[in-house]
């Protein structure tokens, strides 16, 4: 059989590969056999040798606890080898089964001390109202609503309970449906019903999660009617093993899973780059002409289309389009502008590259415009020699996989877990307005003599003030994202934000920009802390939209300023060098700070406050809590 | 089709066991291959379950002793005769 030589020989080749000390190739041949075979044989393979490798390529780190009412432990190679071959490695705890009421309550429980990042308490309908569940025909209408503010109010008392002891993300997953309901069509006719009953309590934890920081839903009963109420139970596992899953429906449990642990390891596409000919249109506009491409409602053009709308709908979660496209500029252009049929217009598109130059070469240019890493990037193209082009020069990028029929074209951009995001702030909603915003800045900054005459016509204006509860999301997100103008890359979630604002002596500092072309929105945090007459930075990071136009001293002039109001004598702050933040290595320096400690992490940079003043560029007017300054 | 479907159960094998496949043949048990475990053995049903698209119960699992047997199995499934 060709494909068992085909999986043999990849497991070979990697096992070559590993051998050969070639890890970048090696995790490649893995994907490859990742994506030909996502099964649980494949997934032990697949762990063992990203195991191998685990020191020897970047990974991030998250430690994830799940508290559960069955077997899981399938699961975890699945979940792990999807996670590695997505850049990370997860350390996995297990609570003991149906343990999850103690571990919850007990500071000093298994849970708390492995100190996860992400907690997943995934609990059935059967194990939590077994009333409701086996038993509904018996009850009487006062027992169905009983069971359901029980149900409802054990689950809000976890996560209340829960958040008092972790500042971890907390995922939850909600009650599924029984496959018929015990009244059978009667179900339909009544008031409480079961189907209903269960419905309350999910509405209930749906009011529950969002109320509450980092605690997240995970719709188990849409997953599970997703890929068929019938099909995805196997009773017969559940009472041999406890494991209530089917073998073959294991694997989207596990991808499940990971779409929540992607955003929350920062390994998120920040922009999507997508071919124009046959990908975005059916046909090449080269050869068929603006009337001869393929896009409309109707079949075949409507695959396209549903594209389209998938790309659009991604831009309300803040991600950047852009298109790298080998073509004749004018013809693309005309049809991005006046095809009746696109839905993506040139003002969605925050870069555009449509040239005879290669796909790699494109990649590059839209990230150094855009201002954002490589890895940040996720490419989309039906043409499989660019996409293997890609992934083999620049392995960091996100390369779609697409299906050969265009209908599923849609679908492989909705379900990629690279685009999903668990939270939404104001500024990611108007990304895409950012940049066309940006494009006039930069035309304007060339009509100037001098930088300061272009900082002067800008007519920034900047204010600081304190971490609040609505600006904690976006707080916690540009500790996540940031990369390039961050001196700690320290990162934090929501919860440990909040918790920083509360400690004595902490400070987070927030700062939004705005100058005449628009508000570039909240663009810059600030956390210090004070010790012994001493403020220390504990982080400091800028939006990669304003460096360079002197807000950052702007925002270090007022910490100075606002410091030595205090009564503090030195301002200190680490350097922590990492592979992309040399934007950020002579900021101390810069601003008269000196060396005062190296170790192997980076080096501590001290200002002496009695001595050392920091000036605020004339051009930045400053408004803080305590009013307008300049 | 016997040799197919043993060497896609011995690669199978080798995956979940962390075996070479040239170590495991038809004679091997759980008593020769010390990573088989009750964990494991569920594992190798469930992509057992996966990959052929067959579906086996308590009893069959109880007596799949041997990766010999376990082959036979799942080839009378595939040939849908009882087992």
């Amino acid at each position: 059989m060709g494909k068992q030589d085909h999986t043999g020989r990849l497991r070979s080749e990697v096992d070559a590969l590993v051998a050969q000390n070639q890890f970048q190739a090696a995790v490649l041949r893995l994907r490859d056999l990742w994506q030909y075979e996502s099964g649980t044989a494949a997934a032990a393979f697949v762990v063992s040798r990203f195991e191998q490798l685990r020191n020897k390529i970047p990974l991030a780190n998250v430690r994830l606890a799940i508290l559960r009412s069955f077997t899981v432990e399938p699961l975890v190679p699945l979940l792990r080898a999807e996670a590695f071959c997505a850049g990370i490695n997860v350390s996995v705890q297990l609570g003991d089964f149906n343990a999850y009421g103690q571990e919850i309550l007990d500071s000093q429980s298994m849970l708390y001390r492995f100190a996860p990042d992400l907690v997943i308490l995934a609990v059935q309908t059967t194990d939590l109202a077994p009333d409701l569940w086996r038993d509904y025909a018996q009850l009487s209408d006062e027992a169905v609503s009983e069971a359901v503010s029980r149900v409802a109010g054990t689950m809000q008392q976890w996560i209340n309970e829960f958040r008092a002891r972790s500042q971890a993300a907390l995922i939850l997953h909600n009650l599924e449906q029984p496959s018929g309901p015990a009244l059978g069509v009667l179900d339909g006719q009544r008031e409480p019903s079961q189907s209903g009953a269960i419905h309350r309590i999910n509405q209930d934890l749906r009011r529950a999660v969002s109320a509450t920081r980092g605690v997240y839903l995970l719709d188990y009963d849409a997953l599970v009617a997703r890929h068929g109420r019938v099909s995805w139970r196997d009773e017969r596992k559940w009472l041999m093993a406890r494991l209530p899953i089917a073998a073959d429906k294991l694997i989207h449990m596990a991808r499940e899973w990971l779409r929540f642990l992607m955003p929350l390891a920062g390994k998120s596409a920040k922009a999507l780059v997508v071919d124009l000919d046959n990908t975005l249109w059916g046909g090449v506009i080269g050869e068929d002409g603006f009337s001869g491409i393929r896009l409309n409602a109707e079949y075949p053009g409507a695959a396209y289309q549903a594209l389209q709308r998938a790309i659009l709908d991604l831009t309300r979660k803040g991600i950047l389009i852009a298109i790298a496209s080998k073509n004749n500029p004018d013809d693309a252009m005309e049809v991005l502008e006046k095809h009746p049929e696109m839905l993506l217009r040139p003002k969605h598109f925050a870069a555009i590259r449509i040239s005879w130059n290669d796909k790699v070469q494109g990649l590059r240019e839209i990230a150094s415009e855009l201002n954002i890493g490589i890895d940040s990037l996720a490419f989309l193209d039906d043409n499989s020699y660019e996409r293997e082009q890609v992934r083999a020069i620049l392995p960091e990028v996100t390369v779609l996989a697409l299906p050969e029929d265009p209908l599923g074209y849609a679908s492989a951009v909705r379900d990629h877990p690279v685009f999903e995001r668990l939270n939404l702030s104001e500024e990611d909603r108007q990304r895409a307005g950012f940049y066309a915003e940006q494009r006039e800045r930069s035309r304007a900054e060339q009509s100037f003599a001098s930088k300061e005459d272009f900082y002067r016509y800008l007519e920034q204006e900047a204010e600081i003030v304190p971490a609040e509860a609505s600006t904690l999301t976006r707080i916690s997100q540009l500790t996540q994202k940031t990369n390039q103008f961050n001196v700690s890359t320290r990162r934090y979630t929501e919860q440990q934000i909040a918790d920083f604002t509360r400690r004595p002596g902490w400070q987070v500092l927030s700062i939004r920009v705005r100058d005449r072309f628009g508000d570039h929105g909240l663009v810059g945090i600030a956390i210090t802390q004070d010790q012994d007459e001493v403020c220390e930075i504990d982080t400091f990071l800028l939006s990669c939209r304003v460096i360079g136009r002197t807000v950052e001293t702007a925002l270090l002039a007022h910490i100075a300023h606002s410091a030595r109001c205090r009564g503090c004598k030195r301002l200190a702050g680490w350097f922590l060098p990492t592979k992309k933040n040399l934007p950020a290595r002579d900021f101390f320096r810069q601003h008269g700070f000196e060396q005062s400690k190296q170790n192997g992490n980076g080096t501590l940079w001290s200002l002496d406050l009695t001595r050392q003043e920091i000036a605020a560029p004339e051009w930045v007017r400053v408004k803080t809590l305590a009013g307008e300054s300049q | 089709m016997t040799s197919t479907i043993l060497d896609q159960i011995r690669i199978m094998a080798s995956d979940l066991f962390g075996v070479p496949a040239e170590r495991i043949s038809a004679a091997s048990t759980p008593e020769t291959i010390e990573t088989w475990d009750s964990i494991q053995h569920l594992n190798l049903v469930l992509a057992l379950e996966e990959k052929f698209g067959v579906q086996l119960s308590p009893e069959e699992i109880e007596q799949m002793k041997s990766i010999g047997e376990v082959a036979e199995l799942v080839e009378g499934k595939l040939q849908g005769t009882p087992n």
